[in-house]
């Protein structure tokens, strides 16, 4: 039972891979909007717009993982924020920017300062990854000890699998937004915006494979238990699934089948995530494994019910979100749809001031009187039904100053 | 698992007070969105809801362009948020540690609550269009819920904090951690989720009223403004004075359970039956002098008979004593305030119900414009009062704050960081939201 939360946290570190990081791409792609035949304005706003509904859904899977973290591992979770402070605080102020940026970008059209707004959105957007990426090397190359800031407060991140994750991490958002912008791109019947973004995902699908290769010489070096882990037994299975589907993504997108290149680009991603997992464990810090680094019984089986709770509304509730984005449901059109007919408005109840009345002094008097118990909830209550009957006698009431 | 939490041994605490104010400061930030987060979905869906029972396009409207705010509000709530559960981490990695097994559950569930919100205030915002109008009206209900859902479950860990239990103390930290009846079986949880529930509505209330007050003052009075303002202003005035009772439950709460926190909200130096009642006035180690005394008040509002006996500051060492003059301090402040606000709230509501109709007076809209701001204070005031009330602890009486701090270094230059961060960032909501106002009515109608 001690490793399913950490099945949860993989699983968010994929999601947020495969969706964050696709975002934290489209970001880069602003920045790098230059060479193309769409124009710049064109493509910037063909980035920011693709990810406006799934931003914020895509992020939370940050905090997903960090929650699941401290809650099952919590001994792991504060060494590792401790020694890893200075990335995480990076990563921290990067979310920050972007998001503050994002928001206000939305709201400026030809504004002045438009140009500033942007290029702080793209920075950001390659400052976030990139530490992030820098905290899964400090982890991955074995840099992390156990207690409160043990391990070395520079080294730990600025290392060479670091740097290495960090500058992957920031390839394959690039590589993923490509892909994805590609196809919404095709969805939206934008012929030039899609040729453009072909030939990005092209080239940078290329670019991370190479980095993904050449990372593996870096960690031969820097990290030989990490990189023995990565060409043994399942992590070198993952790898090359993930250079399978990596090929098969450069291919479908040569081919302009581009739903399917989503897919397997999500699925490249994916399998460095596990392999990297395989590749450590049973190890989760140096001289700690995930067995001993897991939290007592109950705590783990309340972190499995709340996940499982949890997913039976996350799940539908993604699909729909999804559903509706990739449909085109979320767009925004010139016409509205269908709209309401005038009603002619009612009487309002006759007894709501009087309901409002008893509600207010039975609630008033028990919460007051009561000392504990089922009395005071309905006490508490009375004052909620108060307060809702009340909001309906003073703000529905017709405008008198007309 | 406990030989480990003897392996993060307590290191220099050099830090501790930065990573207090920093802490500190991020939810100062952070707490004035989280009232939209409970408050604002409700006013707007209410808006639609009138929508689709009136016809009538100008709620729609409204309800379009309140959504954008809430939008804006999210997501800066979302990375002011995220800052916050960096900082647990980067600051409290001992907290985390020791009794992140017993808490941490609170936040799991918080997740969720808190992806619900993204998901469902996406389709929202960006389905104005698209959707059809009842289909839209509920995609917006999950995200009213989800956003009291995420503040209940993020206030189960504080209240755990001030109230601990449903774990065993070993060497230091939590084992046999039973994180379900440490949350939801304390009963110390609820008043101040009901209190920070009526403080939502309060604070996201006045402020939205406060901007179409001072158009009022401005001249701006169009039926818009009219109908935006009452919708606002009856949520904030039906709230403010509830209140005064959820308060008073609240104080009893805390006279029972954290006695010491109470006699520090008062200024009670030394146990006291029959004990007056301070306004005002100064906490000079041993009583509260200059302030204006009124005798057996206090007994009598903590425990409801006038010659009770209420525990002072001397039943604990000094050592365990928080910082008496800034909770007093604070306390006074946002009671001070409070009790204005139930006053505005309840003059509104006698003209609203009793003459049918809208306040006239300048000086009304004068003060609803005063009371946007006053009401965030009184908000941060209120969390001063049982965070640093609650000091030295961080989990009551078990593990003490200066225990939790990090080792790490640095802390200074990430809290000057912070400072310009926050600073650049109120800026950006302040020049957003003016930008919100900026544009012209017809934009949003029917577009």
């Amino acid at each position: 039972m001690a490793e399913v939360p950490m099945y949860f946290i993989l699983a968010g570190l994929v999601a947020y891979t495969v969706l964050a990081g696709a975002d934290f791409g489209a970001g880069l792609w602003t920045l790098l909007a230059g060479p193309g035949r769409a124009g710049r304005a064109a493509t910037r706003d063909h980035a920011r717009h693709a990810m406006g509904p799934v931003w914020e859904a895509n992020h939370v899977w940050l905090i997903f993982v960090i929650v699941v973290c401290w809650t099952a591992y919590p001994v792991a979770f504060g060494s590792i924020t401790s020694t890893l402070s200075v990335p995480l605080f990076v990563a921290v102020v990067g979310i920050v920017l972007r998001g503050a940026s994002y928001a206000l970008r939305g709201q400026l059209d030809e504004a002045p300062g438009r140009r500033v707004i942007e290029n702080v959105f793209a920075l950001s957007s390659v400052l976030t990854p990139f530490a992030l990426g820098a905290v899964v090397g400090g982890i991955a190359a074995g840099r992390v000890p156990v207690g409160n800031a043990a391990g070395d407060l520079v080294t730990s991140w600025l290392n060479p699998t670091s740097v290495l994750v960090g500058a992957l991490a920031v390839a394959t958002g690039a590589y993923l937004a490509a892909v994805y912008l590609a196809a919404d791109a095709h969805r939206l019947g934008a012929r030039t915006l899609e040729r453009d973004f072909r030939a990005r995902a092209l080239w940078s699908g290329l670019c991370a494979g190479g980095l993904a290769l050449a990372g593996l010489i870096v960690v031969h070096f820097d990290a030989p238990p990490l990189f023995d882990g990565l060409t043994g037994g399942g992590g070198a299975a993952m790898i090359a699934v993930s250079a399978v589907a990596g090929l098969a993504t450069l291919f479908l997108v040569w081919r302009n089948r581009f739903g399917l290149a989503r897919a397997s680009a999500a699925l490249a991603v994916a399998a460095v995530v596990a392999g990297w997992a395989l590749a450590q464990q049973p190890r989760f810090l140096p001289g700690l494994t995930v067995d001993q680094a897991a939290a007592g019984r109950s705590t783990l089986l309340a972190v499995i019910v709340a996940v499982a709770g949890g997913a039976v509304v996350l799940v539908p509730s993604l699909v729909l979100l999804f559903r509706l984005f990739l449909l085109g449901h979320l767009d925004p059109a010139d016409t509205s749809g269908a709209t309401v007919p005038r009603v002619a408005q009612k009487a309002k109840p006759r007894l709501l001031p009087a309901f409002a009345g008893v509600t207010l002094v039975v609630g008033v008097g028990v919460t007051v009187l009561a000392d504990g118990g089922w009395p005071l909830a309905l006490g508490v209550l009375c004052l909620f039904a108060c307060a809702i009957a009340t909001f309906g006698l003073t703000a529905t009431a017709p405008d008198e100053e007309t | 698992m406990t030989w480990l939490a003897g392996v993060l041994a307590s290191v220099d605490q050099e830090y501790l007070f930065q990573a207090r104010q920093m802490q500190a400061l991020s939810l100062a930030v952070h707490i004035p969105l989280v009232c939209f987060g409970i408050a604002f979905p409700a006013m707007v869906l209410f808006a639609e809801w009138r929508y689709l029972r009136t016809g009538d396009p100008l709620f729609r409207t409204l309800a379009r362009r309140w959504s954008k705010v809430m939008l804006a509000l999210f997501a800066v709530g979302v990375v002011t948020g995220t800052i916050l559960s960096f900082e647990l981490g980067l600051l409290w990695p001992e907290f985390m540690a020791r009794f992140g097994n017993v808490f941490g559950l609170g936040f799991t569930l918080e997740g969720f609550s808190f992806f619900v919100e993204a998901i469902f205030i996406g389709i929202y915002v960006y389905g104005w269009d698209r959707l059809p109008p009842r289909l839209h009206f509920l995609s917006g209900v999950p995200v009213a819920i989800a956003g009291v859902a995420g503040s209940l479950f993020v206030i189960s860990v504080n209240g755990w904090m001030n109230h601990p239990g449903g774990f065993e103390l070993r060497d230091g930290g939590a084992v046999d951690a039973d994180p379900w009846s440490a949350l939801f079986g304390n009963s110390y949880f609820w008043h101040e989720f009901v209190h920070m529930y009526f403080a939502g509505f309060i604070v996201a209330g006045f402020l939205v009223a406060a901007t179409y007050a001072w158009g009022f003052l401005r001249g701006r009075w169009g039926r818009y403004e009219r109908t935006a303002l009452t919708i606002a202003l009856s949520a904030a005035a039906i709230a403010a004075p509830l209140q005064v009772v959820i308060g008073d439950w609240a104080a009893r709460e805390v006279a029972t359970a954290q006695p010491t926190k109470l006699a520090a909200l008062e200024g009670l130096g030394q146990t006291t039956s029959g004990a007056s009642e301070h306004l005002l006035g100064w906490y000079n180690g041993h009583e509260v002098i200059y302030g204006i005394e009124i005798p057996r008040l206090l007994s009598l509002l903590a425990f409801h008979d006038p010659d009770a006996t209420v525990q002072g500051l001397d039943a604990v060492p000094l050592e365990d004593q928080p910082p008496v003059n800034v909770v007093r301090f604070a306390f006074q402040t946002m009671v001070g305030i409070g009790t204005l606000l139930a006053l505005l709230g309840a003059v509104y509501l006698y003209v609203r119900l009793r003459r049918k109709r809208l306040p006239r007076s300048r000086w009304f809209y004068r003060a609803a414009v005063a009371a946007g701001p006053l009401s965030v204070v009184a908000l941060i005031a209120g969390w001063i009062t049982t965070e640093v009330g609650r000091q030295p602890w961080v989990v009551y009486g078990v593990m003490r704050t200066e225990d939790a701090v990090t080792g790490a270094s640095g802390i200074p230059v990430g809290y000057g960081a912070l400072v310009l961060v926050y600073l650049g960032l109120a800026v950006g909501v302040w020049w957003l939201l003016r930008r919100f106002r900026q544009v012209p009515l017809e934009v949003d109608r029917d577009g």
